[in-house]
């Protein structure tokens, strides 16, 4: 695992995570994740991939400090994490957590105001993070009066107008279509080769893996393990000719036979009743 | 479209009313009901004219008004707080809100003669009335309401580091605010109804006091007025809360 990045400073270092839910010993126990450990770079933008109920968005909680292990523990910088740390650690989940109450104006301020950032600033933060992602003229709509991609855009715009240096995101564009996906991709990672910020993703689409990450970390089936990290050298911002080329279509594949077997184990455990993983 | 049903529903509902007075005046004029108990409909007029004329509507009006808002204060504040508390866990909702929804169910009513111990004949035992009994739909809708938000919305609140107060006034309350409405407005014609029940059964003042009176001296003019006036009143009221139910109901 030798890389270009690796002289970085270390952002996130996870050691031995554990997660389990219900008695250990118990029928009804499970291992959600099995002792991950994990140092994610300054400016790396990481992906979390795995089959179904692997737990990376529960690994990704307890990164934010939403969740708490039931062993091991995650230094965020020197802090270790007990809790939310809104001043380093923003959130864009699955899907658009605006508030359909407020327009998308008080969405940002009422998201400035949980994170104590001062009044004078609201604006102007507001105004860039909804210009970067095109969104400007919407400022007063209410979420429900947009569609699925562009709420899911603002939502984006939000997260980066809290300008931590970490953002974690859980399967951000999951709900949208393909295109509209891709697309979206696409924006994020000129956004972000912009600021670099320190980036940790859950998805489980192989090709928005290889298209944004610095690295990919693939997990195993319930108990979610790691069961090896792939590395994407190609400087970001990303444009669509990635794809193209056939190193993109090689680490695609490479990733699918990597999950292939976890995928069936996760389907035969679960009696098939999880979604299709990939993409 | 919805302005042509809004305008024929307006037309059903004026010729519903024109029915109903057309039916008071028949009755009345052909003598088939004794006066007594329903007077002709120009006589209550005259009453009514009267009572305004002498200014005599305006003292107890405005303590039965003062007693009402009082009362749904009250109701409001503990509701909308015990709820919040109960709701803070799955087991305390689990143990409370069957018990507040069990206790709505007595007719308090048959404590009201406890109210008037505690509290005396004054306004202060209707306000209690009042708000003991608007107390209990406010604070089951808002239970209702407050543990139906999504538990995203919450999350998101919490990892940009809301507090309490903040989670609960730009998160909670709004999220459950449609459920916590429905509470809102039928506690208030709870206490509304509670108060000048209250008033009518057992007060020294107030409009419920005078509805009463005017029963016990046989002038059903009189209490037809006064009915006419606090129906009047109730469709006021009931059109300020219209009006504020219907301008957040946008998302």
């Amino acid at each position: 695992m030798t890389t270009l990045s690796n002289d970085k400073p270390t952002a996130i270092s996870i050691r031995n995570v554990s997660q389990r839910y219900g008695e250990a010993g118990s029928s009804g126990a499970v291992v959600a994740l099995q002792d991950i450990s994990l140092d994610i770079r300054q400016g790396e933008f990481l992906c979390l991939l795995g089959p179904s109920g692997c737990g990376k968005s529960t690994l990704l909680n307890i990164v934010g400090g939403l969740f708490s292990a039931t062993e091991g523990q995650v230094k965020v910088g020197d802090k270790i994490v007990k809790g939310p740390l809104p001043a380093d650690i923003s959130f864009v989940f699955q899907e658009s957590t605006l508030y359909p109450w407020y327009t998308i104006r008080e969405n940002f301020d009422v998201a400035f105001k949980f994170q104590r950032v001062p009044r004078n600033e609201w604006k102007e933060r507001t105004a860039s993070a909804l210009q970067a992602v095109g969104m400007s003229s919407f400022i007063d709509h209410f979420p429900n009066q947009l569609s699925v991609g562009m709420r899911q855009r603002v939502n984006l715009a939000r997260g980066i107008a809290l300008k931590t240096d970490i953002i974690l995101m859980d399967e951000p564009f999951a709900a949208l279509d393909e295109q509209t996906r891709m697309v979206l991709g696409e924006d994020l990672s000129e956004l972000l080769a912009a600021t670099k910020k320190t980036i940790v993703f859950v998805t489980h689409s192989l090709a928005e893996a290889v298209f944004l990450s610095d690295r990919i970390v693939v997990m195993t089936a319930r108990p979610g393990r790691i069961k090896t990290i792939v590395e994407v050298n190609e400087p970001h911002p990303r444009s669509p000719d990635f794809m193209l080329q056939p190193r993109f279509s090689e680490l695609r594949n490479e990733l699918y036979a990597l999950l292939r077997d976890e995928i069936r184990q996760a389907i035969a455990t679960t009696g098939g009743s999880v979604r299709p993983s990939g993409d | 479209m919805l302005e042509t049903s809004n305008a024929s529903a307006r037309i059903v509902q004026i010729a519903f009313l024109a029915i109903a007075a057309g039916a008071w005046y028949a009755v009345t004029t052909t003598g088939n009901i004794s006066p007594l108990l329903l007077p002709p409909m120009d006589r209550v007029w005259s009453a009514l004219n009267t009572l305004l004329a002498r200014g005599q509507f305006w003292p107890p009006i405005l303590i039965t008004l003062t007693t009402i808002a009082q009362a749904y204060a009250i109701a409001i504040v503990t509701g909308v707080l015990v709820a919040y508390l109960v709701t803070r866990s799955r087991f305390l909702t689990e143990v409370f809100e069957p018990v507040i929804a069990g206790v709505f169910s007595i007719p308090i009513t048959l404590f009201f003669p406890v109210f008037i111990l505690f509290f005396g004949i004054g306004p202060a035992s209707k306000v209690a009335y009042g708000a003991t009994y608007g107390f209990f739909p406010i604070a089951l809708n808002t239970i209702a309401g407050l543990s139906a938000v999504d538990e995203r919305f919450l999350r998101s609140a919490r990892s940009m580091g809301a507090s309490s107060f903040d989670t609960f006034r730009h998160v909670l309350f709004p999220a459950a605010f449609p459920v916590i409405l429905t509470g809102l407005r039928v506690g208030f014609f709870i206490s509304f109804a509670s108060v000048l029940g209250g008033e009518t059964l057992s007060s020294a003042v107030g409009v419920g006091r005078n509805i009463a009176l005017a029963a016990e001296l046989m002038e059903p003019a009189r209490l037809y007025a006064w009915i006419v006036f606090v129906i009047l009143t109730a469709i006021v009221l009931n059109t300020i809360v219209s009006q504020i139910e219907n301008r957040r109901r946008d998302y």
